[in-house]
């Protein structure tokens, strides 16, 4: 009964997608406020059903309701509550749900708080999201139903493939969602845009915010998914350049891209068509990267029971979307007048470098992850694209990039002092080269890691300074810095906090990257090894029972001189209803290093396989990540931002808007 | 129309077409070092109480002779269980014998899960270890093996067969394979 329910609101759904998708569009095009509105109600009620689709499923996992097919294929009655509701979008057709319910969620907060957008504008974009969401829901329907039912009823379920059975999974593709979906609403107005002939910088302004929402649950999302990596997957790294770990890295390369445009735009009226294109293309590469995922044309090995007509799906789902879109982008973009003029030493200047160099990062991880797919199309053998293509290639471009990050925000709009601001940033300038100095001193070895980390060093500090000269900190009185303090708006604060942690990210990276050391040797009991100065003494391995597997669990006591620094227990755990085992790692970590071990397999003389790394800087990778989404959101409570704001908006927009600008109307 | 403005959906239409071309390669047709090798030398015990040559297991000897399909199965496996019907109509063909490498799995289970299903197999071999399978270069269960009758592998499949797979792919092998 309740599979049937949720099968029925997906219809509904359906069919109310179907009516987002027309008639405001139609209502626009003719200016009626009646057909315009329609868009609004259909939205909201797509998200409800949607909402009920969603909890139906999510009912048949909770209470194991194995006569669903596909709760039978990914559940298991003995597995704990919080897998059994991840395991709702841990496979393919419950996770297509979740896609669809945060499509529709977006569509309705684009209803619900777009209330200051021209009404043909929001029609237009609600039009939009209702195409995508009837592609992605007769998708569902015709390839990948949840509700389908079983016979025979199977006595218990599969179970969920025990890797994912793991709380850092559980919430990754939730994020991850988020913010590949959320990219729909700029791909929307952009779309928007171009059916009506205009973009100016009122349009940036209502675009940021979605950007802006997107990429900080995309950037929590990829570091969710790479922590993940880290401690479940047992082998010390956290980056593998994975064709699925790539298809989320370069809709958020794009994403940043157009986020640093759309600023630009709002600021200059410039750089138009080039925005626009960003906002269809990080939309693009996002369903691209559903693709790759979801069809298997990838990872061929461990995609089993791939259905080809679910490949084929996205596939022309893909083509309408994307040919779709570029073709009106192709004929409608060259007639948008061109905005101000800047010189290249400037604030715009500095951006579009950015988006120069963060688009060719995002080309160049597209062909390294692509590759092997031409290869194979053109029938030029099986090749496999690894780490060292991308090591070379994406580190050469993001070098330039992070000198640049610190010097752009200092560069005047227009035309910017160069000399000025490397002067400005002397400080910055010499602690990087001490820091370059002592890394390589202290570490040893590779100047280019130490160089990394004086890079790191340039750009935090660098970015603080950009804020302390903001606030005029130390040259005037400091209560009256404090009170600059106060009047800085939170996208000020924002930048500074994501540009910095970007700075403890690629510290972190550098770090774990060039010093890592480890040791991988077989232990008895009693046995002690050193590795970067620390003393591991194993203890032992201890058998024990898990609540759906059964745990072998190695102990290692660390000491550093003689003093006690942890108690290390790392597992291997098996789960029978899968046959699999999984390695939990242990991991001690300190502010500036993990210690990290593993128990693998063991032999007939009672020695057991380990593995010990000691990982510098590690933390500061996932640390920087979140700080660099928690920057994104003080930017997003930005009064200019928020959504439903205010009068001064409109005042802005009215004041830019151009002369005779037609019938967008600047008060509502 | 300025050409700039194309170029986007000019690079689209490529990729779009390497998509195109990519779904339609195999992805289960994964290249085997062992495809056209004589299968690795083996003997596997039976698993007594499953009906049929009261639980003979079976041996690389006995793999020629005839044409022989060698099906890698478990019962903790899912797919197992939708590609099992397909087995069963196969197993009608008189061609071909099928083996089952029961693959890390409980002897009981395998016996349960035969009673249910119904047994294809003309023998089945207990690899409790899998170190049988690590020869044949098995990565994942199920995998099919196509031998000739001079014991030489022919064709592997990774995965579960579909209809369509047994019909276009494996039964014409197999009718090549036996004149």
């Amino acid at each position: 009964m309740i599979a049937e329910i949720g099968h029925y609101a997906l219809l509904l759904a359906l069919a109310l997608a179907i009516a987002q998708g027309t008639l405001p569009l139609w209502g626009a095009g003719r200016d009626d406020p009646k057909f315009m509105a329609v868009g609004s109600v259909a939205a909201v009620g797509q998200f409800a059903f949607l909402a009920i689709a969603f909890a139906s499923l999510t009912y048949l996992y909770v209470v194991s309701d194995f006569s669903v097919e596909n709760v039978a294929q990914n559940s298991h009655s003995a597995k704990p509550l919080l897998y059994k509701i991840s395991g709702v979008w841990s496979n393919h057709e419950g996770s297509m749900v979740l896609w669809v319910l945060i499509l529709a969620l977006f569509g309705a907060m684009v209803a619900l708080f777009g209330t200051n957008l021209p009404p043909g504008l929001r029609a237009r974009v609600l039009a939009v999201q209702g195409w995508i969401g009837i592609a992605f829901l007769a998708f569902i329907l015709f390839t990948s139903n949840p509700f389908l039912r079983l016979s025979p009823v199977p006595a218990d379920g599969n179970g969920l493939n025990p890797l994912l059975q793991d709380p850092g999974l559980a919430f990754h593709p939730p994020f991850l969602y988020l913010g590949y979906v959320g990219f729909s609403v700029a791909f929307s107005f952009a779309i928007a845009a171009l059916i009506e002939g205009r973009v100016d910088p009122a349009w940036a302004r209502w675009v940021r915010p979605w950007t802006l929402a997107a990429w900080c649950a995309l950037t929590l999302g990829i570091a969710l998914g790479s922590w993940w990596a880290y401690y479940e997957l047992g082998w010390g790294g956290f980056w593998f350049w994975d064709p699925v770990e790539n298809s989320s890295f370069m809709p958020w390369l794009a994403g940043t891209a157009l986020l640093h445009s759309a600023i630009v735009l709002e600021r200059r009226d410039a750089l138009k068509s080039w925005t626009i294109l960003l906002a269809i293309t990080t939309f693009v590469l996002s369903l691209i990267g559903t693709f790759l995922v979801r069809s298997g044309v990838l990872t061929s090995v461990h995609t089993f029971a791939t259905d080809p007509a679910r490949g084929l799906f996205i596939l022309m789902i893909l083509i309408v979307a994307a040919g779709g879109s570029l073709a009106l982008f192709a004929t409608r973009a060259p007639k948008l007048k061109a905005g101000g003029l800047f010189a290249p030493i400037s604030r715009e200047g500095a951006l579009v470098l950015n988006n120069l160099l963060l688009v060719t990062a995002c080309a160049t991880v597209f062909l390294g992850t692509l590759y092997p797919l031409f290869l194979d199309a053109l029938d030029l053998g099986k090749v496999s694209v690894g780490a060292p293509y991308f090591n070379a290639t994406f580190i050469p471009i993001m070098t330039p990039l992070v000198m640049a990050m610190a010097v752009g925000p200092m560069l005047a709009w227009k035309r910017g002092d160069i000399k000025g601001v490397i002067g400005r940033l002397k400080f910055a300038l010499g602690v990087g080269m001490i820091v370059t100095l002592g890394a390589w001193y202290a570490m040893g070895g590779q100047v280019l890691a130490a160089a990394g980390i004086g890079l790191a060093a340039w750009l935090v500090l660098g970015s603080l300074m950009e804020f302390a000269g903001r606030i005029k900190l130390f040259r005037i009185p400091f209560a009256a810095s404090l009170s600059r303090l106060r009047h800085l708006p939170r996208s000020a604060f924002g930048m500074t906090i994501a540009h910095a942690a970007l700075g403890i990210v690629v510290a972190g990276i550098t770090a774990s990257s060039a010093w890592q050391t480890e040791k991988i040797l077989v232990m008895t009991k009693g046995d002690s090894v050193e590795l970067a100065g620390y003393s591991f003494v194993f203890a032992g391995v201890e058998e024990t029972e898990g609540p759906n597997y059964t745990v072998k669990r190695g102990t290692f006591e660390v000491t550093l001189d003689g003093r006690d620094v942890a108690t290390l227990t790392a597992e291997r755990r098996f789960y029978p209803v899968r046959n699999m085992t999984t390695t939990e790692a242990a991991i001690h970590t300190t502010w500036f290093a993990d210690l990290y071990a593993v128990v693998g397999d063991a032999d007939e003389k009672g020695g057991w396989t380990v593995r010990l790394y000691h990982n510098p800087l590690v933390p500061w990778i996932w640390v920087g990540a979140v700080l660099m989404a928690l920057g994104g959101l003080v930017s997003l409570t930005d009064r200019r931002h928020r959504v439903g704001a205010p009068a001064r908006a409109r005042k802005t927009a009215a004041r830019t808007k151009p002369p005779g600008g037609g019938a967008r109307p600047a008060t509502a | 129309m300025r050409l700039v403005y194309v170029i986007p959906l000019v690079v689209f239409a490529t990729v779009a077409a390497a998509f195109g071309v990519g779904l339609t390669l195999k992805p289960n047709v994964v290249p085997s070092a062992l495809i056209d090798k004589p299968v690795p030398e083996f003997t596997l015990a039976g698993l007594p109480g499953d009906g049929v040559e009261s639980g003979k297991g079976f041996s690389s000897a006995d793999l020629t002779g005839r044409v022989s399909i060698v099906n890698v199965f478990a019962s903790w496996c899912f797919p197992c269980r939708v590609e099992h019907p397909l087995l069963m109509r196969l197993a009608r063909n008189p061609k071909v014998r099928i083996f089952g490498l029961n693959y890390k799995d409980r002897p009981e289970d395998a016996r349960a899960w035969l009673k249910e299903l119904g047994n294809p197999y003309d023998r089945i071999g207990v690899d409790r270890d899998g170190r049988i399978a690590i020869d044949w270069g098995v990565y994942g269960v199920p995998e099919t093996f196509i031998i000739d009758a001079e014991g030489r592998i022919r064709y592997k499949h990774v995965g579960p067969i579909t209809p369509s797979d047994l019909d276009e792919i494996i039964v014409p092998i197999i009718e090549r394979l036996s004149e």
